[in-house]
């Protein structure tokens, strides 16, 4: 059982990829995955303040579960337009 | 609607088509382009990075909210995503409406809920260097309520 990670622009370009899976554990939440990948790639905790979450493309919060399968995506402050 | 996030060139005559109606007697239209400056630098061009399904989404929410909001008839949203050049279109919004009051202030107020929550990100290139824009108006900087962040 995995979560598929989702990596965007400014963080994209830190980590050197744009899609990771983790291995999911047990009570999982949107904070606790990131920070195991933070954990792996340390060069990704400068963005942690300003971070928004998202999953199964729907904002979410760091206390949000993240069950098996789902995708949850770290979103930078957006700057579309 | 016609809500796209795409790499293609945005013409302005298919988001007008697909809004037209015959109860509405105004149809308004944004273009957001690329400018040669920003902050004072000389922008040589910009890169747009995107999650095309979740913006898609969000627009299309957006798009429904200002519909109620405003009473507009039909909203078209189209970004687009790549490398764009000086004068290249980014952000397309057209909007049918009864009248024009309400077409002027529903396709402002669509602009400014875009660029706040639309998972879309621009990379300025300079002469000299490059950054990813955190805009000033994300929620992730100004709006977002602390149980959203960290």
């Amino acid at each position: 059982m995995t979560v598929t990670i989702l990596l965007f622009a400014s963080l994209a370009e830190a980590a050197g990829f744009r899609r990771i899976e983790l291995p999911l554990e047990a009570d999982d939440t949107v904070g606790a995955v990131r920070d195991r990948l933070i954990g792996r790639y340390p060069a990704l905790a400068r963005f942690v303040p300003t971070l928004l979450y998202a999953v199964d493309e729907e904002y979410a919060r760091p206390d949000t579960a993240v069950a098996a399968g789902a995708t949850l995506a770290l979103i930078p402050p957006v700057s579309g337009g | 609607m016609l809500i796209r996030v795409t790499p293609d060139v945005l013409e302005p005559g298919p988001a007008i088509a697909a809004v037209e109606s015959p109860s509405a007697g105004a149809i308004d239209i944004f273009l957001g382009v690329v400018r040669d400056n920003n902050l004072g630098r000389r922008v040589q061009y910009l890169v747009y990075d995107a999650y095309p399904a979740m913006a898609e989404k969000v627009m299309s929410a957006i798009a429904g909210e200002a519909k109620e909001r405003f009473g507009l008839e039909a909203v078209a949203v189209l970004h687009r995503t790549g490398r764009l050049e000086i004068g290249e279109t980014s952000l397309l919004i057209a909007v049918s409406c009864g009248h024009r009051k309400a077409s002027f202030e529903g396709c402002h107020w669509l602009v400014d809920e875009i660029k706040k929550r639309v998972p879309v990100w621009k990379k300025e290139v300079w002469d000299d260097g490059e950054e990813w824009v955190e805009g000033p108006e994300s929620l992730g900087l100004q709006q977002a309520p602390a149980s959203m962040r960290s």
